[in-house]
């Protein structure tokens, strides 16, 4: 008999699919068979961003070939709605109005998918146009919202701030990003009988596919399931925008008795679909000579787009994370969530704590160079620290701080000040490419801020044979969630994990499921499963106990068997003579996560569970003529407690990473004035590609981590917090630009940092240092 | 108006009356079922639905299935040997080259044709070989791990 099982808890284990993924056995949306009959639906969309719709004629659709079904807004049988937040603004269909270049205004249900898209383009559609809102800047001055704007205080900071011994302000404007995940929306629905129907969706949240679906067919939730096996990368894109597809295909199905499937090309994925938030950001902050921050204000104004999806919990965490991790004694933070003519801008790995976060960074580089010392001194220097320094702008104390740890250790690690030391002769010596480097940390809130959403289910059924059948209501976008939560049901029966397979996610097995989102996936699924396995444990002890008359406390599940007294009965043995004994062999787990609290009114509460930490060191050389760059080497620690798998967290800090890193550097979304996108495909808005990544990249996980929290297994969320280590990479490059001016003058790099900006920065520093010398 | 082609794909010879356009993605997702092949940008810049046409890696949504008569080609799907895995698939899967898996078998067959034109490439030609394949998940360290490693493989 062995001693350990195959697939224990801590193991770097695989990716369940690996196999699948490598060979193309892994099956996605698209790859399923077609029913018989199959409709492909395409969406008709508005060409403008703003303007009043004066005539709508379909009958050109209605006539193409191979059409059979058009559907408008009058069409949909329920409500004309898939507002996530219930505030009713936004329609599947436009009717009278359009708010953005993109809007829905119908869908065409045809043979195939070529010819649906032919048709979807005869539609005759008239607007009268009217003036639209693109930016966040034009939005400020109309003060429209889209959802209320939130306030952080603590202390008095506009008092602070008069009475501080130093003080400075500006602005930062900061950039979104397309999700780009490689498979884009996609849902298939089948129609069932009465008023069921079945939804298969690329979708990080099937509940609430399932919500949509019901409200607008006019149907209960208990005749829609919706299902998802995996989703080839989501990154939050398929938190809410899949709901669009969804529905529209499920109107389709029923109304044609016929199998229909929405999959968008790229382009128009990209035209359709919300986006991370674009923000603006205003701040003052007082501070002393040795660069000790008094007191902030801030405001961070985000471009919302044409209605409020998930921008008002976006803004807020926007504001959570503005302090990073640094104390500041007197804080006043508002959000501006502006609504302007542009697509619906929605969650985004990091959900606004990333734009928090560099607004914090900006204070941090601001006071260096104000103060003549090095950025990693300030940043050391206003760490949250014990006793009155720990508490956060919203009333909750940072008690399981482990930031100046972790940066003490990367500092050594990465060799940081020598490091700092012969860049600096470098660029004394070299004329054309100036080298820059930034250490950055990250503190990162885990919970979903709205506490509703922090609770999770699972289904485990045990067979005679002792196979395991494991449900829950997370989903699979690449991130392992599903091997990790089956390595926690092995652990807990001890049997190796080829004997736990693992089903896909659907709303008929766990109900009434919150999104894989906020980093809350393992955390809170991988607990719903323990208790479902814990509490089938539980019967089979009573039955082992009663039945071979032992003590409870003499009755031990070892790998692949379990010692009962001094005899071992293998783990199917076990559970064949339970089932015939008739003891209960499945069990449903929940979990909801302990000591969280928030009052949004007041501002205060616990909204966070715990917190995970990292810190980056990059190094940049840019090309001061051409303003080009590359990342010469990246250093990287993270915290991610005890390790569930950390093979899975690797990977997710180094794809974290990169995409952080892309965001802030290259990755850049263009809107022409008339409000149309115009990088809506690969070849306008560039990701990073193989050869942008760094040239030496070394990744660590924190030692010796443990979460000071009971979550699973002392683990800690790993799905956000690496993409704000990417903040690294946009402070290298600032601080080789920096070097043009001699670290005289605060760069004020706005991100992305693409070449273009870089080198704009490098003639704005150049000649504000001609103008200081003269 | 259809047209007929004929081609070998994965070792099978095939015969498809399909319309001129039909794209050679096309033919073998929907006609031939062999949906290991992805489609991610539909323009020719993603690099998910690479595969081999006599030898060589292309992207299959840039090629109409007409021009590849005559021709053989090599998807995913035909890489494995019964069981056992291909080196370069096996490296893929025991280095963690993949997180959703959406890119993974274009990733595969571009490392493969890459390794059959140079044996030993370095770290260098790998990232710049990769220029036409983009993934969103991985940040590509262990894809490039993967593919030095599936090189080796290959070679003994
Ligand atoms: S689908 Fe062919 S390159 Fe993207
Ligand atoms: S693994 Fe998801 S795109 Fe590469």
């Amino acid at each position: 008999m062995s001693d350990t099982i195959i697939g224990a808890v801590r193991e770097p284990r695989r990716h369940d699919s690996g196999h699948k993924h490598v060979s193309g056995q892994a099956v996605y949306i698209d790859d399923l068979p077609e029913p018989v009959g199959l409709l492909h639906v395409y969406l008709g969309i508005s060409t403008e961003a703003h303007a009043r719709v004066t005539r709508i004629d379909l009958d050109p659709v209605r006539a193409a070939e191979g059409v059979a079904l058009v559907l408008a807004a009058a069409d949909i049988p329920g409500e004309n709605d898939i507002s996530p937040t219930h505030r009713h603004d936004e329609p599947v269909f436009a009717t009278d109005l359009v708010e953005y270049a993109g809007q829905p205004i119908f869908a065409v249900a045809a043979r195939t998918r070529d010819l649906a898209r032919r048709a979807a383009r005869l539609a005759i559609v008239e607007y009268e146009p009217l003036e639209p809102v693109l930016s966040v800047e034009a939005a400020k001055k109309t003060g429209k919202m889209v959802t209320e704007p939130l306030v952080l205080s603590r202390g008095d900071a506009a008092a602070a701030l008069q009475q501080a011994d130093r003080r400075l302000s500006g602005r930062m404007e900061i950039g979104g990003q397309d999700h780009f995940y490689l498979e884009g929306q996609i849902a298939m629905a089948l129609p069932g009988e009465d008023d069921e129907v079945t939804v298969i969706s690329s979708t990080q949240h099937p509940t609430e596919i399932q919500r949509m679906v019901a409200h607008v067919l006019g149907a209960p939730a208990n005749a829609v399931t919706v299902e998802v096996r995996r989703m080839g990368g989501a990154f939050g894109g398929k938190e809410t925008q899949g709901n669009l597809f969804a529905v529209v295909a499920a109107m389709v199905a029923k109304k044609t008795g016929r199998a229909a499937k929405a999959r968008p090309d790229r382009d128009d994925d990209m035209i359709i679909t919300g986006k991370r938030h674009d923000f603006l950001v205003d701040y003052d902050v007082g501070f002393d000579d040795d660069g000790r921050i008094d007191a902030v204000e801030m405001t961070f104004a985000a471009r919302c787009g044409w209605s409020s999806d998930l921008s008002g919990p976006v803004t807020d965490r926007s504001l959570f994370h503005a302090d990073n991790c640094y104390f500041y004694p007197n804080v006043r933070l508002t959000s501006e969530p502006l609504k302007t003519n542009t697509v619906s801008n929605t969650a985004f790995r990091g959900f606004g704590g990333p734009q928090g976060m560099l607004g914090g960074e900006r204070l941090i580089e601001e006071i260096a160079f104000a103060t003549g010392k090095d950025p990693l001194e300030i940043r050391k220097r206003n760490l949250y620290g014990g006793g009155d320094r720990s508490l956060t702008p919203y009333h909750q104390p940072v008690e399981d701080n482990i930031a100046l740890e972790i940066i003490e250790q990367l500092e050594e690690s990465s060799g940081y000040w020598r490091r700092r030391e012969e860049i600096g002769a470098y660029n004394r010596e070299s004329r054309v490419l100036k080298r820059g480097i930034a250490l950055t940390p990250v503190k990162f809130g885990i919970s979903f801020t709205a506490t509703q959403y922090n609770q999770a289910g699972a289904l485990v059924h045990v067979y005679t044979d002792g196979s395991i059948h494991l449900n829950h209501g997370g989903t699979e976008m690449g991130q392992g969630l599903y091997t990790k939560v089956a390595q926690v049901v092995a652990e807990e029966f001890q049997v190796d994990i080829d004997r736990v397979k693992i089903t896909s996610t659907t709303t008929g097995k766990v109900p009434n499921t919150s999104a894989t989102a906020a980093s809350s996936g393992s955390d809170m699924n991988g607990m719903a499963a323990q208790a479902a396995a814990r509490a089938i444990k539980e019967r089979l002890i009573d039955f082992a106990a009663e039945n071979w008359g032992v003590p409870r406390e003499q009755i031990l599940f070892l790998p692949g068997r379990v010692r009962v007294g001094n005899q071992e009965v293998a783990f199917s043995e076990l559970t064949l003579k339970a089932y015939n004994a008739r003891v209960q062999l499945s069990s449903t787990g929940f979990y909801k996560t302990p000591k969280i609290h928030w009052d949004r009114d007041t501002g205060r509460g616990r909204p966070f569970y715990y917190f995970a930490y990292g810190a980056a060191c990059t190094e940049a050389t840019v090309d001061v003529l051409s303003g080009e760059y590359r990342f010469d080497r990246v250093d990287i620690l993270h915290d991610v407690g005890n390790s569930l798998n950390p093979a899975l967290d690797m990977g997710q800090i180094e794809g974290g990473f990169v995409q952080g890193m892309g965001w802030l550097t290259m990755e850049e979304l263009w809107w022409d004035e008339k409000g149309a996108l115009r990088t809506h495909a690969p070849s306008t808005y560039k990701i990073p590609a193989c050869g942008d990544r760094p040239r030496v990249f070394n990744v660590e996980i924190l030692q010796n981590g443990q979460n000071r929290e009971d979550t699973i297994y002392r683990s800690k969320a790993v799905g956000e917090p690496p993409l704000m280590l990417g903040i690294s990479a946009l402070h290298a490059i600032s601080d080789a630009v920096a070097s043009v001016a001699d670290h005289r003058i605060c760069p004020r790099l706005d991100p992305p940092a693409t070449p273009e900006r870089v080198l704009m920065t490098v003639e704005r520093l150049r000649a504000a240092s001609r103008e200081g010398a003269s | 108006m259809t047209i007929t082609v004929n081609m070998t794909v994965n070792g099978k010879d095939v015969s498809a009356e399909v319309e001129p356009r039909t794209l050679l993605v096309q033919l073998l997702r929907e006609n031939l079922g062999l949906t290991g092949t992805h489609v991610g940008c539909d323009t020719s810049q993603c690099g998910a639905c690479v595969v081999h046409v006599d030898g060589e890696s292309v992207k299959s949504c840039t090629l109409l299935a007409a021009q590849c008569d005559g021709g053989q080609v090599t998807t995913i799907e035909g890489l494995a040997d019964g069981d056992t895995l291909h080196p370069m698939q096996e490296a893929f899967r025991e280095h963690h080259g993949l997180q959703c898996g959406f890119c993974t078998p274009g990733m595969v067959m571009s490392a493969i044709d890459l390794v059959n034109r140079n044996g030993a490439p370095s770290e260098t030609e790998i990232r710049e070989w990769l220029e036409g394949n983009i993934c969103r998940c991985t940040g590509y360290h262990n894809i490039v791990k993967a593919i030095d490693a599936g090189a080796k493989s290959m070679g003994g």
